[in-house]
Formats: C-alpha cells, structure tokens, sequence
C-alpha cells in the first residue's frame, strides 16, 4: 500500500529525514518510536502534504501512485489520513458541518454520491456509539474549547467518519490519561481491518499495550535503524533509545 | 480647496434647487447648510476623518438631483423580502417615499411612523431640533448637502413604555438612473420603549448615483434598540451615511452591520452615551471586493456614569478593493466606571486588497475599564492545512474559514432567520463559492 524510499525532507532549510525507507501494507499496524527530533512528527507532515516540507530526494508510492505530487485534499480523498498531535481549534466552524463537507468533497472526488444532512447523520450516529463521544461536541465548533482528549477523541471520530484506507496517528497518546488513552486505542482497534493500515508515531511504548502493533521502527536522525516486532518497543522501554542504532548502521534493516 | 464650485461634483450638487418647505425655519437651515457647502466644498485628505477616503474620483462626477420618475421606477418587490422579517415596511426608491411597495396599513399601538414629505406638511415643530442643524465642520460636507437638499426620509416615534413586537423594515433603493439623491430620519424611543429596526439598502442596475443619508436616532430612558443594517447598494452607488446616536439613562442600543455592496460607501456612526449606565454594542462586517471601497467611522463618546460599549468589527477585502475602519472611543471627564472595548480585525485575501485601521481611545474619567485592539492578516494556514488534510479543497477551505471569521461578530443577532440570511449573503460575496 504504501512504499517510502529513501526520503530525504527538510524543514526550513534544515535537513530532518535522511534516507528513510518503509513498506506498509494493507491490513499492517506499524509503530514509528524514536527520541524527540528524530524526524517522527515530519514523516507524517510529508505523507500528508504540509507546506514547508520539503522533500529533496526519495519517493513515496502509495497505491502505485506518486503521493508527493498529490495536493493535502488530493492524498485526503485517496484514502490518507493523519490524526494531528495538535489538532486545531476553529472557532465559528461547525464540527457536523465540517465533517460533512470534507466527507463529501472526497466522495465527489471519487465519484461517489454525496451524503444528504440526513444520510450523514445516520452516519454520525453509528460512529459515535463506536467511539463513545458524546453528541454535544458535534454542534460545538472544530475542536473549540476541547479538553487535550476530546481533541485526541475527535480526531479518531473523524477518522472513523473518513474511513481511510492509511492512517498515521501523530503522538495521538500524549496528553492523554489512562481513561482516554483507552478509548482511543479501542477507536483505534475497532478501526483495524485487512483492508486498512496504521502508521502509529510515538514517543511512548504505552499506547502499544492498547493497540498491538504488528512491526516497531525506531526512527532516530531521519533514518529507520531498527525493525522489529513488538518485543522491540518492549526493549525500548526497558533500555531506552541511547545505543539502538549504533549497532545495528541505518539501512541494514529491510 | 479655494474654489470647491469648480468640482464638478460640487458645482452639480450646487446646482440643484433647494426643496421649499413653506416653513421658515426649515428653509433657513437648508440654506444655511448649503451656503456652508458652497463655501468650504470637498473635505480632501489632510481632513483626518477622510484620511484614507480620497473624494478626488468621485469630485470629478457630477449628478442630477433628485428623480422626477422616482414613483414609477419598477423595483422587484420580491427584493424587499427578508426571511425572520413580517409586517411595517417603508420603501424609498431614489430618495422618495414609495407608498405602493410600503405596508404601513396596521402599525402596532404605540408606533407612529410616516414618511418626512407627510411630516412636514403636518405638524413640523417636533421636527425642528433635528433638521434646523447646521454643520459646519467641512468634514461634515456631505451632511451639509443632505440637510439643505433631502427632503424625504423616515420619521419614526415609538411611545414611551411600547413594546413594538415585530420588527419595523425601512429600505432604501437605488433605482436605474444616473442621480444624486438624499434622505433624512428622524427616529425616537420614548422612555422604556423598544424597537427592532432592520434598515436595507438595495439597487437595481449599475447606474452611477451619489446618496447620502443621514439618521438622528434619540433612545430615551430604559429603551431598548435593535438596529440590523444590511447594505447591499448597487455596484455603482456611492451611498454616504451618517448615524447621530443618542442613548439616555439606562438606554440600550445593539447595531449589527453588514457592508457589501456600493462604490464609494462611508459611514458615519456617532454615538453619545449622555445618560447613566447606557449601553451600547455595535458589531459589524465590511466585505469591500473588486474595486470597493467600503469605509467605517465609529465615533462613541461616554459622557455619563457606568456606561458600557462594545464594538467589534471585522472587515474582508479582496481583489483591489479598500476598506477602512475607524474606531474612536472618548470617555469624557466625568463618565467614572464607563465600559468600554473594541475590536477590529481584518483579512486580506489578494495581494492588492487594502485595510486601513486605527483604533482610538482617549480617557478623560476615572476607574474606567477600556480595551481596544486592531489586526490586519491572513487566513490562519494551520487551519487551511487541517481543513485540506480532511479533504475539503482549497478555495473552499478559504471560504469556510472567512465566512467563519465574518460570522463571529454577528452570532449574538437574536432574530435567527435574519442571521441565517445576513451569513448567506456573506458567504455569497466570498470569491469560489
């Protein structure tokens, strides 16, 4: 579903990704972990298209096609999806309203019929009683005046509205207390399916107790030094990240 | 400005015989007024109110006054239609009252409201202090020229204690043809009385027109006013107002504002807080497009204990169009625990779009709370790029985002279907939707 090769971004003027190479397909859950500034958070600002992000050498093939020429709503439309570790506030959009209006801007984009006020609702309705999100924060405006885990509860709600066929979550477990970091990863897992993938980006092993992935990267100075599967995040969180990487040189893992 | 008769704009404005009242006093004022014109003309932009408003295009036009077949201009009567809007409803079309597109037939107990033509044939004394005024100041040109030539308008009293439910609808069209034309209101709530007021302007046509208007709104003792404006002029009107707000004790007025359309469009509004503990909430939004120039003079002075005003004001200007806003807020010696906080922030959407702003506050009291700031930016790219993200196209993220921005200042408007409406015809001006 989606092949990186040797990516290299940076972020005004300074290079952050150094040669990163990934393979994720559909059904997989991948989690990114690394130190602060490894590079996590820009891996997922170039799959979904951010200005200032600029990549200067590598590809990025997704569904056979060349997802660094797509525009955000273009890559948003194909199926990409990224919960925001900071997600916005916006004041004086409805959250019903938006959600709708990006629901349909894809379906018209891949030539499905749009979802009437009442179809969407329906919708809605379904989608609330998975994510246990309560019916007010709809009619509140985009995440205005959200506490840091309705923002992070949004964020997944929308996702489960979007169905996307590639979601990266961002940091979606920081700020989060025990309670809401277990309802999201149960949005999370009631989200997995074979048709669908996960790029988890995270600084903390804990959210990985909740959703278990099937392969940890560790991601440190824009590059992959380690693979593995779960019991790496376990030997991170016991022997921290200093000396992962420096016996095991950057590209020596598929 | 040694020789103002030699614009073309004045000397055509001179030009035009002054109305006969028959009434002495009255034909005074209007000579006094326009012998004040005649001598001072144009103000240019050395004059501080029209600092970023040049007259230089506009002096070099000139315009017929009044409209001789201003009865019999057709005018769309679905036009004058507003949702959330039922019942009194007066119609000028070029500056005459039009009594077949009005509906003054069952005015509520309490409210007495009839054009100016009738009022001056009738009982003119209580008209006296209002329109014998002479302005003297040359930024007040345009006010000279309608008190010495407007001789139609509105003249509107509610009785003390009268709770006037349904809201009054006063339009002002500008029709067809090439002219200048003026009216002249005359409003007052008596003690405790209230009154919703939804005041439009509309055109038809692309003519060029010169009107002015200008308002004198009394609000005694605990009255309540709701002033909705929605100013939608024809693209090549150039429509010059002037709002003299007057709110006694305990008087509360709101004013919520929506400038779109017009030419040149300057507004005027003056407030004067005399009487303790008023309040006064003003909230508007000017949308200038193409080559608009849409301009906003907000003048507030506390002049009496305990009293409140808010102002906030948002202004959208794209293509190479201009807005300008101008806040300026006294609280006088003597007006001790006064209120008051005002905003204006703005939004360029084109490299050539401009906004000038200049918020103003002097403080002449004590333990006065105060609070005033202006921005001019851009849309916020953190939201355009989570708007994007989630697959809402550009144009349309832009357009989502600027409706909302517009739409924060005129949330608080009770009547919903008219706020639905004023956001309908917001988002309609933004460009790609």
């Amino acid at each position: 579903m989606l092949k990186i090769e040797n990516l290299h971004a940076r972020v005004a003027g300074k290079e952050i990704l150094k040669g990163l190479s990934l393979s994720v397909n559909a059904g997989e859950v991948h989690a990114i972990m690394g130190p602060n500034g490894a590079g996590k958070s820009t891996l997922g600002y170039v799959l979904s298209g951010r200005d200032g992000y600029e990549v200067t050498a590598g590809t990025v093939t997704y569904n056979g096609i060349d997802l660094l020429t797509l525009e955000p709503e273009a890559r948003a439309a194909a199926g990409v999806f990224q919960a925001f570790q900071y997600p916005v506030e916006i004041p004086g959009v409805n959250n019903t309203y938006f959600l709708r209006a990006a629901l349909n801007a894809q379906r018209k984009v891949r030539g499905e019929k749009e979802l009437d006020s009442m179809q969407f609702l329906k919708l809605v309705r379904e989608k609330l009683k998975v994510m246990q999100i309560s019916d007010e924060l709809l009619h509140r405006a985009v995440n205005e005046g959200f506490s840091g885990g309705e923002k992070k509860r949004n964020e997944i709600f929308q996702m489960a509205v979007l169905e996307p066929q590639l979601a990266i979550l961002d940091e979606t477990d920081s700020g989060l207390d025990i309670d809401a970091l277990r309802q999201v990863a149960e949005g999370v897992n009631t989200l997995r399916s074979p048709d669908r993938a996960f790029l988890m980006i995270t600084h903390y092993q804990r959210l990985l107790d909740y959703v278990v992935p099937d392969f940890v990267h560790v991601l440190a100075d824009g590059r992959i030094v380690e693979s593995g599967d779960k019991s790496l995040a376990l030997k991170l969180e016991a022997h921290g990240y200093a000396g992962i990487g420096a016996s095991h040189p950057a590209g020596a893992v598929a | 400005m040694n020789q103002p008769a030699s614009l073309p704009l004045v000397a055509s404005l001179l030009d035009a015989p002054l109305p006969a009242s028959g009434i002495a006093w009255l034909d005074a004022a209007r000579q006094e007024n326009r012998a004040a014109f005649a001598a001072g003309g144009l103000p240019d932009t050395r004059v501080e109110a029209w600092k970023y408003t040049a007259l230089r295009g506009l002096g070099q036009r000139s315009f017929a006054s009044g409209d001789a077949a201003a009865q019999t201009r057709a005018v769309d009567a679905s036009v004058l239609v507003l949702p959330g809007i039922a019942g009194v409803r007066l119609v000028f079309v070029n500056g005459a009252f039009r009594a077949d597109l009005s509906a003054l037939d069952k005015l509520p107990a309490g409210l007495s409201l009839q054009p100016l033509s009738q009022a001056l044939q009738g009982d003119a004394e209580p008209l006296r202090f209002a329109l014998s005024r002479h302005y003297r100041d040359i930024g007040d040109a345009f006010a000279q020229v309608n008190a010495a030539s407007a001789s139609d308008g509105v003249v509107l009293r509610v009785a003390a204690h009268a709770k006037i439910e349904q809201p009054v609808q006063l339009v002002f069209v500008g029709a067809e043809a090439e002219l200048a034309w003026h009216a002249r209101n005359v409003i007052e709530l008596g003690e405790g009385a209230e009154l919703s007021l939804v005041e439009q302007h509309l055109g038809s046509g692309e003519p060029a027109q010169l009107a002015t208007l200008v308002s004198d709104i009394e609000v005694r003792d605990g009255a309540k006013l709701h002033h909705v404006v929605l100013q939608d002029a024809a693209i090549g009107t150039n429509l010059i107002r002037r709002s003299s707000l007057r709110l006694h004790a305990r008087a509360l007025a709101t004013l919520h504002v929506l400038e779109l359309g017009g030419a040149l469009v300057r507004h005027d509004l003056r407030a004067e807080l005399v009487g303790d503990g008023a309040q006064l909430h003003t909230r508007g939004v000017f949308m200038p497009h193409g080559r608009q120039h849409i301009d906003t003079q907000l003048a507030i002075r506390h002049q009496a204990l305990n009293t409140t005003s808010t102002s906030h004001w948002r202004g959208v200007a794209n293509d190479r169009a201009r807005g300008v806003f101008r806040g300026a807020i006294v609280v006088a010696r003597g007006a001790d625990g006064s209120d008051a906080n005002l905003s204006n922030k703005n939004l360029l959407l084109s490299p050539s779009a401009e906004i000038d702003t200049k918020p103003e506050l002097e403080i002449y009291a004590d333990e006065v709370k105060a609070a005033h700031g202006a921005t001019v930016g851009q849309l916020d790219e953190r939201s355009l790029f989570y708007l994007r993200a989630r697959g809402i196209p550009l144009a349309e993220a832009r357009a989502l985002l600027t409706a909302a921005f517009c739409r924060a200042v005129l949330g608080d408007l009770p009547n919903e279907a008219l706020r639905e409406h004023l956001s309908t015809l917001l988002v309609a001006q933004l460009p790609n939707t």
